[in-house]
């Protein structure tokens, strides 16, 4: 009874994949009327090829049997004729099929990007969110692969085997019958075969999967394994992983080079019993040699299009598992909504309230513990703490990437939830610890924020961003096109950059987390510069890890465990000799 | 490329054997059809019908036995190719210099020894070997089909060069087209990666319409490449398969009136279009092998790349083993220039240390301070002047031997996925749990270890437990000090630990350094760092400006009291 919950997953997972096919076919909606057209085209491109063999056949027995050369020069201009036929066909269908696979291909890529800028913050926060979304590249990818370009080859081949088998059926019902007997012997060969690759792939994947996490970590720490005399034993260590990946794959491979051979003969005992048994109907008079002829090709058409479609299985299989993926994430909720009545919000002064502000992000662990603190416009306040204590959510709630639990955040006294969140976001600029920029020209990069700004605004900001001449130097100044992140600019170049970004939409209140990785002492000199003509004037928060930052502040807030448990000025609060001279001691006064 | 196959050569060779035996499987099995029809049927010869189903049967098992032959000794030598050529170039990624290290990138050695021998394991597997049986497939049917009947064998041949020449156009006009497809796709690909990670950007500067338009618009384009690849599949391949179909027309016309004159008999025809079906796909396989040859070249290309780089740093000729240290290390005349830089990192750096000295090497980001003890291991050659060792050139050592006995604890730590043991042994994989403890406690992490749930089998690195910078630094020194050093470095190796547990490890280490090395070097930023040193270097844009002890230099060196004095006020405020 071992076997039990295993069958009940698989029919489940059956299940689920009906249901995953199902909804991919709903995409087809809107191109309900182009659809039967060409499937039309596809019918009759296979009826075109399926249909030879058995004029052949019947000219064989009627025709050349019989001497009748005019008739059979007939016949043939009529097979030539339909052959000609079926090449408008095929075109057409390749085609209509195409443009339909790929509108639909591309309205799926679409739907996605649209849920992925509709999803919630926190989605992204989520830890398993990160693997989702690398793994999603690459379903939209093999879903591509699989429904691009074959179906349409699928789909004739599927038409053609039922051609195929309706010809056999009507020429000869007997010997229709006999070849057809091997078709649920193919069918269940076809399924013992995936099931054995299955379990073997996994097997490949697995050790292809170990070898690369083990090259990518040798390969990053090649620097340690030579002044730690660790080579020779990195490349045992390698050794055998990819030993073990190569006998992986030539086990899975003995499964795969087994299933054609295996279908192959399944076919030929279909064809040498045609011969056996069609060569006794033919001395018995039961049927004449044309017929059997007729059967002899079509069983050796047979083999290709179960070939090509169990090739296929395979590869449908993979996509469903991505569609399936695809299809979660399109389930997932979307974020907050701007309230009915939502307001514009009016241009901001600069005063930023928390009133007793609780957040969790499920309601029994709160993040943030009955926070309450004013800003007042112009204020620069710095946010200090341990990681984890909450100080990116007070940054993540002002922006209104989430909702409060209990309490509100007002800005000039206004309740940021009855205001629409891009009339609240435009007037608030960030900069990040990460930097990041997207590809396009330094000037696209600066003018992010405000895509339709002129190129005299642009190098304003930059300016002010201290930039303008590293962007000047660079091989087509402002047109320099960036790559993927932002590359090959420097973290502090990035940074110098995303301050203009910033200075650009000219915000009322300015978010600044900066970043604790080093960058080089000239660049720094800039960074520091430039940030302290950006926070001149507005109201900002800034997540401190620089001492430099903190004295500055107009004051400090010393976030631990959700709470503001100090603040004041950095003076101040040293010498209350709390929370934080501690923290002051431990972290910042080491670097 | 066929050169790294050698080792592999019976495995080929059988596949090869295997490939050429198929298509005499393949080719007789029409034949088969002709006896059956001719000599059976039309004879009423019923023994002969079943003998040549039999013998179809037996057809079947040869060709499958070869055609398994063929798929598993060709995968098992491409295997085995690859296997050897991702031994070959990992051997030689870690060996290559630092130099090399410091320009290549790892994403693009990542590619090399996954994607790109992929590429080249799969061409020996599957295109190499469907060109080698194609061609076999295509002469042999071509001279069995002159052979039955030369003049419907020249008819039917015919298909040959034609459809060949419409797949090379196809191919010659449209592989720009399929590659825009692939740039494309990665373009929206990229687009959408970009607002995944940066997602709180886009929203914060209220950018959602805008990204969206962008994607629209890239998505809009790839549907416009796409339909032109449709475009151009529509107007080859359908008429490829109407070429074939064209042809089976002409072969029945002129083979029926042949039958009908009694040249030829109906068991002739019918093997003869069996072998029409078997014609085409080889033509195919040909067309679309083509560009899998560019593609494997241009991988080998990039693996050899790798693999025949010139690892700079060797041993040399009669290189001896480092053995025991005498603490006397000197620096003549060292200048050093990064390769690639115009700019010497290091200029004339001349010094001499004593034995157990503890010397600390101080300078602001750039002057070159890390630069000089990544010398002294051989990281890096110097670029003029030499480096000695109790009065051997360090590059007359053995790199093994010389690496053995310095430890270095570098400014940036690196974890390894595994336990936490598995780390600190990272030298030593063997050691024992005792000599595992007895480092961490004197890197002052041995506490917080046991205050995991795991102690010391806790899993860290990418997928484990995250440790903060400070507790990464502290694994690093005691990983150190596992290995045999007699030399030890310490770069920076505290900047992220509080000044308490600092302190501490000081100790710990000021006693260490004093009993098992015989020089000791710390590298820092900061003056309280390095003031209990017995000599402090202080570094200036490439030179050695100043040296002496902490008190010394406060008297003479302008300078460091510059330093001094910065680092006080900026503690005092």
């Amino acid at each position: 009874m071992k076997s039990n919950t295993p069958v009940v997953a698989s029919e489940q997972k059956s299940n689920q994949q009906i249901s995953t096919l199902r909804r991919f076919l709903g995409y087809l909606q809107p191109y309900r009327r182009e659809i039967p057209g060409a499937l039309a085209m596809v019918a009759t491109g296979a009826v075109t090829q399926s249909v030879g063999p058995f004029l052949i056949g019947w000219s064989i027995d009627h025709l050349i049997a019989r001497g009748n050369l005019a008739g059979l020069l007939q016949m043939l201009a009529l097979l030539a004729s339909i052959y000609l036929l079926g090449i408008v066909a095929i075109r057409g269908q390749i085609l209509r099929v195409g443009w339909i696979m790929q509108r639909l291909l591309a309205q799926l890529r679409q739907d996605i990007f649209h849920k992925i800028q509709s999803l919630p913050i926190r989605f992204f926060d989520r830890s398993e969110a990160g693997d989702l979304m690398s793994r999603l590249l690459n379903d939209v990818n093999t879903v591509n692969q699989a429904f691009g370009q074959t179906v349409a080859q699928m789909l004739g081949n599927l038409f053609s085997l039922v051609g195929i088998v309706i010809a056999m059926l009507s020429i000869n019902l007997q010997l229709g019958l006999l070849s057809n007997l091997v078709v649920p012997l193919m069918i269940f060969t076809t399924g013992l075969f995936a099931r054995w690759a299955r379990a073997r792939f996994r097997v490949t994947r697995k050790t292809i999967g170990e070898l690369s996490a083990k090259l990518e970590e040798d390969i990053t720490s090649v620097r340690e394994a030579q002044a730690f005399n660790r080579v020779s034993l990195n490349i045992e260590e390698f050794e055998l992983l990819n030993a073990a990946n190569r006998d992986a794959n030539v086990e899975a491979v003995a499964i795969t080079a087994a299933f054609l051979p295996s279908i192959d003969f399944l076919n030929t005992l279909a064809t040498a019993g045609v011969l056996a048994y069609g060569g006794y109907l033919t001395i018995t008079g039961a049927a004449t040699v044309g017929v059997v002829t007729a059967f002899l090709l079509y069983v050796q058409l047979f083999f290709r299009p179960i070939q090509i479609l169990s090739q296929f299985y395979t590869q449908a299989q993979s996509a469903l598992a991505g569609l399936e993926r695809i299809f979660l994430l399109l389930d997932e909720p979307n974020q907050l909504q701007d309230a009915a009545d939502a307001t514009i919000m009016p241009p901001i002064q600069g005063e930023v309230r928390f009133e007793q502000v609780s957040f969790g992000y499920n309601s029994n662990q709160l993040v943030l513990r009955n926070v309450s603190l004013i800003a007042q416009p112009g204020e620069m306040i710095a946010l200090v703490g341990p990681t984890g204590a909450g100080k990116s959510t007070i940054i993540n709630l002002i922006l209104r990437f989430y909702d409060v639990t209990n309490g509100v955040v007002k800005i000039d006294g206004i309740d940021i939830r009855s205001v629409t969140q891009s009339s609240l976001r435009r007037q608030i600029g960030i900069v990040l610890q990460d930097n990041i920029l997207f590809s396009g020209t330094v000037a696209e990069n600066i003018a992010f924020g405000r895509p339709n700004a002129s190129q005299a605004e642009i190098e304003a900001a930059a300016q002010l961003a201290n930039v303008h001449d590293f962007i000047l130097s660079l091989p087509q100044g402002y047109q320099t096109q960036l790559g993927e992140r932002g590359a090959p600019l420097s973290q502090g170049q990035r940074q110098l950059i995303s301050i203009a970004r910033a200075v650009m939409i000219d915000p009322r209140i300015l978010i600044l987390d900066e970043a604790t990785s080093s960058i080089d002492t000239r660049t720094e000199a800039l960074v520091q510069a430039a940030i302290a003509k950006l926070l001149k004037g507005r109201t900002s928060f800034v997540i401190a890890h620089r001492l430099s930052t903190v004295t500055q502040a107009d004051r400090v807030l010393v976030i631990q465990q959700g709470q503001i448990v100090e603040q004041g000025s950095h003076l101040e609060l040293l010498d209350r000799q709390g929370v934080y001279a501690n923290l002051y001691a431990l972290q910042l006064g080491s670097t | 490329m066929l050169h790294s196959l050698r080792a592999y050569r019976w495995l080929a060779i059988g596949a090869l054997l295997s490939s050429l035996l198929l298509t005499v499987a393949y080719a007789v099995t029409p034949q088969l059809f002709r006896w059956g029809i001719d000599r059976g049927m039309a004879a009423q010869n019923y023994p002969v019908v079943l003998y040549s189903a039999g013998a179809m049967v037996i057809a079947a098992i040869a060709r499958g036995v070869f055609n398994f032959g063929q798929s598993f000794w060709a995968e098992s030598a491409s295997q085995g190719v690859a296997y050897d050529l991702r031994n070959k170039i990992f051997r030689k990624i870690q060996n290559l210099s630092f130099s090399y290290h410091d320009q290549a990138q790892t994403s693009q050695l990542l590619t090399r020894v996954t994607s790109d021998i992929e590429q080249i394991r799969t061409f020996l597997s599957t295109s190499l070997m469907q060109v080698i049986s194609a061609v076999v497939t295509l002469v042999s049917i071509a001279i069995i089909l002159l052979l039955m009947n030369w003049q419907l064998a020249l008819i039917t041949l015919t298909v040959v060069p034609l459809s060949g020449w419409l797949l090379a156009r196809f191919l010659r006009r449209n592989s720009m087209i399929f590659r825009l497809v692939q740039e494309q796709l990665g373009d929206l690909n990229a687009v959408l990666q970009e607002n995944l990670l940066g997602v709180r950007v886009v929203k914060a500067f209220v950018r959602e319409a805008t990204e969206s338009a962008r994607y629209t618009s890239l998505n809009q384009t790839l549907i416009e490449t796409n339909m032109q690849t449709i475009r151009a599949i529509r107007n080859t391949f359908p008429f490829i398969f109407v070429l074939s179909n064209l042809v089976t027309v002409l072969v029945v016309g002129y083979g029926g009136a042949a039958v009908i004159g009694g040249r030829f008999s109906i068991g002739e025809l019918v093997a003869f279009n069996s072998y029409l079906l078997l014609l085409l796909q080889p033509i195919l396989l040909i067309g679309f092998a083509a560009p899998a040859i560019a593609q494997a070249s241009a991988s080998a290309d990039r693996v050899y790349e790798v693999v025949d780089a010139v690892v700079e740093i060797r041993d040399r000729p009669g290189a001896k083993e480092f053995k025991t240290c005498g603490g006397r290390i000197t620096f003549e005349n060292v200048c050093f220039r990064y390769p690639g830089s115009t700019r010497e990192a290091l200029k004339n750096i001349s010094f001499e240390t004593k034995p157990k000295e503890l010397i600390a090497i101080l300078g602001m980001t750039g002057s070159g301070k890390s630069t000089i003890m990544n010398l002294l291991p051989r990281f890096y050659d110097v670029t003029a002047g030499s480096i000695r060792i109790d009065g051997t050139d360090v590059r007359d050592f053995t790199l093994h031997s010389l690496r053995s006995r310095i430890g270095i604890v570098f400014q940036e730590t690196t974890l390894f996925s595994g336990t936490i043991r598995d780390n600190i042994a990272y030298a030593r994989p063997d050691a024992d749990l005792d000599s595992v403890i007895a480092v961490a406690k004197t890197a002052q992490i041995h506490d917080f270890i046991v205050s995991l749930p795991e102690a010391y089998h806790t899993i860290v690195g990418e997928r484990g437990v995250g440790l903060s910078g400070g507790q990464k630094q502290r694994i690093a020194i005691a990983r150190t000090l596992l290995t045999d050093y007699q030399i030890l470095i310490l770069d920076d190796s505290t900047s992220a630990i509080d000044a308490k547990t600092t302190a501490e490890i000081q100790a710990a280490l000021d006693q260490l350094m004093r009993r098992k090395t015989c020089t000791s070097f710390v590298i820092a930023q900061r003056i309280s760092t390095v003031k209990d040193a017995d000599r402090i270097l202080l570094m200036d844009q490439g030179r050695l400006v100043a040296q002496g002890s902490h008190e010394e230099l406060m008297r003479t060196s302008p300078l460091y009291g510059a330093i001094l004095e910065s680092q006080v006020k900026q503690e005092r405020r």
